[in-house]
């Protein structure tokens, strides 16, 4: 943790709110998000319970598996989510606008711009936490190597015709989610962690009730009402409160963010409640004529009716925590711009190239990555996570003054410029700028710093520090001299406005601002001997098998 | 009777095996382990040069300009007619200075102008964006342990065969971003380069450094038994054969005795009170500080097998070694107070493959409230613990091994990978345990 990072989570112990970690949004919010809220079974890997979805924030889907382990029960479940994603999906596929992209010419071997559709905008999945995320990529595992009786009339369990379809884009989600940055799928409790700091650790900030609590704790005059005063007075007595409190019954006050549910849940109303559904079916099933059938579809119904008023209860309160997550963020934060924007593109070049895929009857993604994929994955990862790190230090004077006081980066006047030249045929400009800071940057011989000069980086070198005048008072500055080494024009005399002038107030990083593309991999098919040699014949993958139980 | 080891004669037998292997062997790779200090770098100039005067060109892989400047300087000394490549970035100042001075050294930024020359020597990332038609025929991979998987699949259509030479014991390569998704897979693109290599070609012979030379008779059990438990190495010099003696005698301070006690024993411990403290500890920092000028102050001299006079312990022989870059700065700032200009202050990552005469480390642990994997990594240790020919001191706040026992380990099991031994947690606690036989308590 950071520095800043330390001092911001000690100012939030101190005062009991949670404190600021950014001036603006980094991240992309969708003016028309899905929201999902799942909720899984304990006990059964990817087996959901149930849960709210959708896009309207007073009108939520309520999806319910009665008996988890019930497999035709869930593929029902699968089937509705999926007539509810899908459609959301569809909604961005058809608004393109027309982009190029560089492409490698298969009979020349040149670059080649190449005339390309970009969807116009990119759906945005939402859940509670980071627990959510994984369990999207872990319902896309499940869903993607179904077969449905269409591709298959054999299989005996064949899914409903658009759930393989649902895990594929599922899988998607959960993949691009770990691009550094990216937006397609956003865990709540993350978002607003990037944005304030708690008095609380890193994993409480995973329990959504709880950090909203901190950031925004309920106002006095509901603990007023509650006819006690002192309790809610600070956001981390109500974080607290979110986390443990019970009722009478010992059922959480606030209910987790899910998928996992609360133990006391399971075993006081969820355990009993299935159990009453099961026997309801058993009896409707054991029923002798029509009179009798229809008695018990009755009891069937009110108990399958009690497991959705179950599921609901544990839901509603976090799909409502997290619509008020993004009213927050919406209101409180102005959107970082043209940064965010740009990342929110390469979201919408990853969604449109996903779309072209199951256009073009591609298979789903596969279960495990070769040799280059899985390399260039890393590769671009890393790339986007020093780019973020770069862009939200410039867009952010908070994030800023972050890495200042890491020794990352400096800010101050300039003092003196000195105009100078390179040595050589053709003499260039660069000017010796003097700038005064009081921060401590760790600069070594010779080092690069960047600043932004209309949103291009500008490169210095680091000559040395000056000593100050003797009359001068010490305050603690120093005095650094900088070289300027580009972005001064092609001419002898530097363009006008390309070199800072004297007062005038700067900041530099130590860090690049742009980061150049890896080395070039070779294709999968050229995969070397060190790597265990070309994969061979793409082969389609196999339907996931039949088990007793679910193994992914 | 009991056979008297010879350093000598086993790590000759060690290396003429590998170079046998290497020239005259049937396998596409050959794997060489190196403890600290047992004459890697020499290995692969030896290697080179063998492959270079059999007519058969190579191209060498190093990690950082730094060590692939050092070789180019080592082979040129080693043979001056030797046709040489250097190949560069096109940065400013890509390469070191002193190669404008060999006249056999050819450098470029691309690599069409080097074609013919016996050896050409780049970095992996340079390597990385070169295209060839026709792979080289052999190739060496120097710190093969320290590059990552992902590197070298994009380097290792250049060759057709390699020797890969590294130490298992050091920092292992990490990568910026979670890269849970691919552990256990034999490709994992953030393991080491030789992991992969070895998942793939276990058949591959695999040889080992048994001797080390940098570290003296004090330290290399310690540091044989705690990071490399199962592929020991010896000292390749006696107990008697280093010594570090003092003009100015202590004035009884912390930093002079605990001098004292490292100049004895090789190892000193100079123990602060227990506190939590930011990263940049000031007292630790100044501590560290304070030990460094009084080792100048008091006239080292350092007496080893390589002259039979004593050298001046001067401060180009002299290192401190951090876990943190902040910290490393704040040491530099520390030393300038005092007056001391050209001690080499460094992180664990920039001070591998370096060798001092004496060694300063401030404990990764030292003052912190939790220990995370990061600090508890094996390799950042081992590389603190075996930079110095003949004393090393360590700087630490009192509690590091409650602390330990407070943190065990917890990292999640990946299926499918490969398990490292030891784990860092042991062996912190080996180097405490023996650590605390030289402690010296003090209260600055």
């Amino acid at each position: 943790m950071s520095l800043i990072a330390t001092l911001a989570r000690m100012e939030a112990v101190s005062t009991g709110r949670a404190q600021p970690a950014a001036t603006v949004r980094h991240r992309r919010l969708s003016d028309r998000p899905l929201v999902f809220v799942p909720l899984t079974t304990a006990g059964e890997a990817g087996a959901p319970l149930g849960a709210l979805v959708g896009t309207d924030r007073d009108a939520p889907h309520l999806l319910v598996v009665p008996q988890p382990r019930d497999r035709e029960l869930r593929f029902a479940f699968l089937s509705e989510l999926a007539d509810v994603v899908l459609p959301y999906i569809d909604t961005y596929a058809d608004d393109v606008e027309a982009a190029e992209r560089g492409e490698t010419d298969p009979e020349t071997g040149k670059r080649v711009k190449v005339e390309v559709e970009l969807c116009a905008d990119a759906p945005q999945l939402i859940v509670p936490s980071r627990a959510g995320v994984d369990f999207v990529r872990l319902l896309g595992r499940s869903m993607r190597f179904r077969r449905t009786a269409e591709q298959d009339p054999e299989t005996p369990y064949p899914a409903p015709p658009r759930v393989p379809l649902l895990g594929r884009w599922l899988t998607h989600f959960g993949e691009r989610a770990r691009v550094p940055g990216s937006s397609l799928l956003l865990a709540m409790t993350d978002v607003l962690a990037r944005h304030w700091a708690t008095g609380q650790s890193t994993l409480e900030d995973q329990h959504l009730g709880a950090l909203l609590a901190w950031i925004d704790p309920p106002p006095l005059s509901t603990s007023l009402e509650r006819g006690d005063p002192q309790s809610a007075s600070t956001g981390a007595e109500a974080a607290l409160r979110a986390e443990l409190a019970r009722d009478r019954d010992g059922q959480l006050l606030c209910p987790p963010a899910g998928p996992a549910t609360d133990p006391a849940f399971d075993n006081k109303l969820l355990a009993p409640a299935i159990e009453r559904y099961d026997r309801a079916r058993t009896a409707l099933a054991a029923a002798e004529d029509g009179l009798e059938a229809d008695d018990r579809l009755g009891d069937l119904t009110a108990a399958e009716r009690e497991i959705r008023a179950l599921v609901e209860s544990r839901t509603r309160p976090t799909w409502d925590a997290v619509w008020r997550g993004l009213d927050l963020l919406r209101s409180r934060l102005p959107e970082a711009g043209q940064h965010v924007e740009e990342r929110w593109t390469r979201d919408r070049w990853s969604f449109t190239g996903h779309r072209d895929r199951v256009l073009a009857g591609e298979p789903p993604q596969p279960r495990r990555d070769d040799a280059v994929t899985a390399a260039n994955k890393l590769a671009a990862r890393e790339r986007e996570q020093a780019r973020l790190e770069a862009q939200e230090a410039l867009d952010d004077p908070l994030v800023m003054a972050g890495r200042r006081l890491a020794g990352e980066a400096f800010a101050g006047e300039v003092t003196e410029v000195v105009m100078a030249y390179s040595e050589g045929k053709r003499p260039s400009p660069r000017p010796l700028v003097t700038v005064r800071t009081d921060d401590r940057p760790h600069l070594g011989e010779r080092a690069k710093v960047f600043r932004s000069l209309g949103g291009k980086p500008q490169a210095a070198e680091f000559v040395g520090y000056e000593k100050a005048p003797e009359d001068a008072p010490d305050d603690g500055s120093a005095l650094v001299v900088l070289r300027v080494l580009d972005k001064m024009g092609r001419g002898k005399e530097p363009e006008e406005g390309s070199v800072p002038e004297k007062d005038d107030l700067i900041c530099f990083t130590l860090f690049e601002h742009e980061q150049r593309g890896g080395a070039k991999l070779p294709d999968p098919e050229q995969t070397p001997w060190t790597h265990g040699g070309p994969p061979g014949e793409q082969v389609p993958e196999a339907a996931d098998a039949l088990t007793q139980e679910d193994v992914l | 009777m009991t056979a008297v080891f010879d350093p000598g004669a086993a790590a000759t037998r060690a290396t003429d095996a590998i170079l046998h292997d290497t020239l005259h062997g049937t396998a596409r790779g050959v794997v060489v382990d190196s403890p600290p200090g047992a004459g890697k770098s020499t290995l692969v100039v030896r290697a080179a040069l063998e492959l270079a005067e059999a007519g058969r060109p190579l191209m060498v892989v190093a990690q950082t300009n730094a060590q692939v400047d050092d070789l180019v300087l080592r082979l040129a000394e080693k043979n001056p007619e030797l046709p040489v490549g250097r190949l560069h970035s096109s940065d400013a100042d890509p390469y070191d200075k002193a190669l404008d001075d060999l006249p056999n050294v050819r450098k470029s930024a691309k690599a069409g102008d080097l074609t013919g020359l016996s050896v050409v020597i780049s970095t992996a990332a340079k390597w990385g964006h070169v295209k060839v038609d026709e792979p080289w025929r052999h190739a060496i991979v120097d710190e093969a342990y320290q590059m990552r998987s992902d590197s070298l699949l994009a380097v290792a259509g250049l060759f057709e065969r390699a020797l890969f030479v590294g130490d298992p014991g050091q920092l292992d390569p990490f990568a910026i971003v979670g890269s849970e998704q691919w552990a256990g897979l034999s490709y994992d693109p953030s393991a080491s380069a030789v992991t992969t290599l070895l998942a793939h070609n276990p058949e591959l012979p695999q040889h080992r450094l048994p001797v080390s030379w940098r570290l003296p008779a004090s330290a290399a059990p310690l540091v044989s038994d705690a990071f490399y438990p199962y592929t020991p190495f010896r000292s390749g010099t006696g107990h008697d054969d280093r010594r570090l003696a003092f003009a100015v005698p202590s004035d009884g301070s912390g930093p002079d005795r605990v001098i004292d006690e490292a100049a004895e024993a090789g190892w000193g411990l100079l123990e602060l009170p227990a506190r939590h403290t930011p990263r940049t500890d000031p007292e630790a920092v100044r501590a560290v500080a304070t030990v460094v000028r009084r080792f100048l102050d008091r006239g080292g001299a350092a007496t080893s097998e390589r002259s039979p006079d004593p050298a001046p312990l001067t401060a180009d022989r002299i290192a401190v070694g951090t876990a943190h870059r902040d910290q490393a700065a704040a040491v530099r700032a520390a030393l300038a107070e005092l007056g001391v200009t050209d001690v080499t202050v460094d992180t664990a990552n920039r001070l591998q493959g370096r060798e001092y005469d004496v060694t300063v480390v401030l404990h990764p642990l030292s003052g912190r409230p939790d220990a995370t994997a990061f600090h508890l990594e094996t390799g950042r240790l081992c590389v603190l613990a075996s930079r110095h020919r003949h004393a090393c001191i360590v700087v630490c706040r009192a509690g590091v091994s409650e602390l330990l026992d407070d943190y065990p380990s917890t990292e999640p099991v990946q299926l499918g990978t490969v398990v490292k031994f030891p784990d860092g947690w042991e062996a912190n606690h080996a180097v405490l345990a023996r650590l605390a036989e030289h402690r010296v308590t003090w209260r600055p």
